[in-house]
């Protein structure tokens, strides 16, 4: 563009009566309504139809609570492999939050600290194993428990391995990146006054890092329930099927209904019940810190 | 000097510096050996299966010696490739268009709705954030689902679109069209993206923008000439962090067709892994390591650019 066409417009848009300028943007706030209706709609609809009473997914025909308790065959507590998915979801849940949390915490503070070639590389992998497609880290994983460490084979055992592996970058990644904003500060008073680092790691760091430890168990519980790939490839039996893998093979399979919505909406359930805990928790731990309301919506949802 | 340091001579001090390094690489031991373990000798699993020979069935041995190395795998993968039975040319050219479309059009929506929430609104931020949020708790299964109950011939979004009069007849959305795999995996990618841009947007200081606006640039050329350019890097990161793992899906397309006529590069791998019997994981290993060398660039370019913001905004 030449400066004299630059020059004229400026002057045509001081000479036309200009809109507000700070005038609210209607268009885009009806764009991201419409984006929001169409991302959540669907999924309500689907929680409603695993209310339905008939077997259509599509077909709205009466509430019931069949295909969760009252059928006393295909309901989510009657039939044993609905009922085993979401037993399994639960338990790797648990067993992978218990292990990854403190692995991945102790291995962000042990890395921030000490330096070197070792500690550098180790870094440079967690970071790796946060960014590299679920598939190919899958297929490593079943290669390593099917041909070398053969005694973990395929099943749960090879799920909580797999899945630590997949989440433990949450905590290590979330806790150095707190430990960066904190300084060493604390701890430099705390060692002047005598404190060995085991003490200054449990009496000040502890309770500072707090609120990243949580909000990474938080992020490494939910996402084990939402994990399908991993899962997937490493599943052997019914007995070790998690939810995810459940309603997709049986969806896939042609077997699908409203019990699926049922196993869903549970999986739903069971995530927002640990999104409100994960929110409220955090609000509690950082109380009286600056704009944390905000910060805890985008620190348990992994973007803070 | 701090009281009390002063007690500590040089030789003590060195000592103690030796044992906290100690201390400090015994809390990071078991997450290295970990790593080491089940994340180092993993891929080296994979090369060596790639590089392992075949049983009498066909089924791939492991060869850990690197010596021993043959290429019985390769050339079963380059017949997929380019043999007489040749078939993964045309899936990989269409996960590349699928993903390249679905990219596309995730960017488009997510780039406005992200830059509404960020800049516009206000006091309702809380509000909006909440929503836009909300399907990163909510199991990708379950947003299929929600799909396919819609999609259905009896469904819907049938029903609607005959009462707008824009069909005729309801279309079999679920009986393997592209186009519904490439909108399932928009569905299913959009929030992580969405996410990314808004934590990106959120950041960009507002009086440059307004500065913009002051020096008389109207609404449009500030947001061309200030917020794009310094949205570029969240635009970056994000577009990988769902072409990523969008190149390696193998699910989306299942749910919502089904048919060979919408397979991608993932289904080629998860279908040799699953192989009856194991005869073909050797040449799934083969792709999944050609896939890994492929990708290994871009995740890298994202671990920096990544570790360069933390940087910045520490």
């Amino acid at each position: 563009m030449t400066t004299a066409t630059t020059t004229a417009r400026s002057v045509l848009g001081r000479l036309r009566p200009r809109r507000n300028p700070w005038r609210h943007p209607w268009f885009l706030e009806g764009f991201t309504w419409l984006y929001l209706i169409w991302s959540l709609v669907p999924v309500a609809l689907a929680v409603l139809f695993s209310f339905n009473n008939g077997r259509s997914q599509s077909v709205w025909q009466g509430f019931s609570w069949r295909w969760y308790y009252a059928d006393p065959v295909n309901s989510v507590l009657h039939d044993p492999n609905l009922h085993a998915a979401v037993v399994q979801t639960i338990r790797l849940s648990v067993y992978v939050t218990l292990i990854t949390v403190p692995l991945g915490v102790a291995f962000a503070l042990g890395i921030n600290r000490w330096r070197g070639f070792t500690a550098s590389t180790s870094n440079f992998i967690m970071i790796l194993s946060f960014v590299i497609p679920e598939l190919i880290f899958g297929v490593a994983m079943f290669f390593v428990f099917t041909k070398l460490f053969t005694a973990v084979g395929l099943g749960t055992l090879a799920e909580v391995l797999a899945l630590v592996t997949w989440n433990v970058s949450w905590p290590a990644l979330i806790v150095q990146a707190r430990l960066v904003t904190l300084g060493r500060q604390y701890e430099e008073a705390a060692a002047d006054l005598g404190a060995t680092p085991w003490q200054v790691t449990y009496r000040v760091l502890w309770p500072l890092l707090g609120p990243a430890i949580f909000a990474s168990a938080v992020l490494v519980f939910s996402g084990v329930i939402d994990d399908f790939v991993l899962v997937d490839l490493l599943s052997s039996n019914s007995g070790n099927t998690p939810m995810s893998v459940y309603i997709y093979s049986q969806q896939r399979g042609g077997n699908g209904g409203p019990a699926l919505n049922a196993l869903g909406t549970i999986m739903l359930a069971m995530s927002f019940v640990i999104a409100i805990v994960g929110y409220l928790g955090y609000l509690f731990l950082t109380r009286g810190e600056r704009g944390s309301g905000i910060d805890a919506l985008t620190t348990i949802a992994g973007e803070g | 000097m701090a009281p009390g340091q002063e007690r500590v001579g040089p030789s003590r001090r060195n000592r103690q510096k030796k044992t906290h390094r100690l201390f400090w690489a015994a809390l990071a031991a078991p997450g290295v050996i970990w790593l080491a373990l089940l994340f180092v000798v993993p891929f080296y699993a994979i090369l060596a299966i790639v590089g392992g020979q075949l049983d009498v069935f066909g089924v791939p041995v492991a060869v850990w010696n690197p010596l021993h190395w043959s290429s019985a795998n390769f050339s079963a993968a380059w017949q997929d490739v380019a043999g007489t039975s040749a078939f993964v040319g045309p899936i990989i050219l269409r996960t590349l268009v699928y993903v390249a479309l679905a990219s596309l059009i995730s960017l488009l929506i997510a780039y406005p709705a992200a830059y509404f929430v960020a800049r516009f609104a206000g006091r309702r931020k809380a509000l909006f954030l909440v929503l836009l949020i909300a399907p990163f708790w909510i199991s990708y299964m379950m947003r299929m689902l929600a799909w396919i109950d819609l999609l259905q011939t009896n469904g819907y979004v049938n029903k609607a679109l005959s009462l707008l009069h824009l069909i005729g007849q309801p279309v079999n959305w679920l009986g393997g069209l592209g186009i519904t795999v490439i909108f399932g995996l928009v569905y299913g990618y959009i929030p992580y993206l969405i996410l990314v841009l808004y934590a990106g947007l959120d950041r960009i200081d507002q009086a440059l923008i307004e500065v913009g606006r002051d020096l008389g640039l109207g609404r449009v050329r500030t947001f061309v000439r200030v917020t794009l350019p310094l949205s570029r890097q969240p635009i970056l990161t994000g577009m990988l962090i769902t072409v990523l793992p969008m190149l390696g899906d193998y699910f989306t397309n299942q749910l919502l067709s089904g048919t060979t006529g919408t397979t991608m590069f993932g289904n080629v791998v998860d279908d040799q892994l699953s192989s009856s019997g194991g005869v073909l994981q050797g040449e799934g290993a083969v792709f999944s390591l050609l896939f890994l060398l492929v990708l290994i660039a871009p995740m890298i370019y994202y671990v920096m650019a990544t570790n360069r913001s933390s940087r910045a905004t520490a």
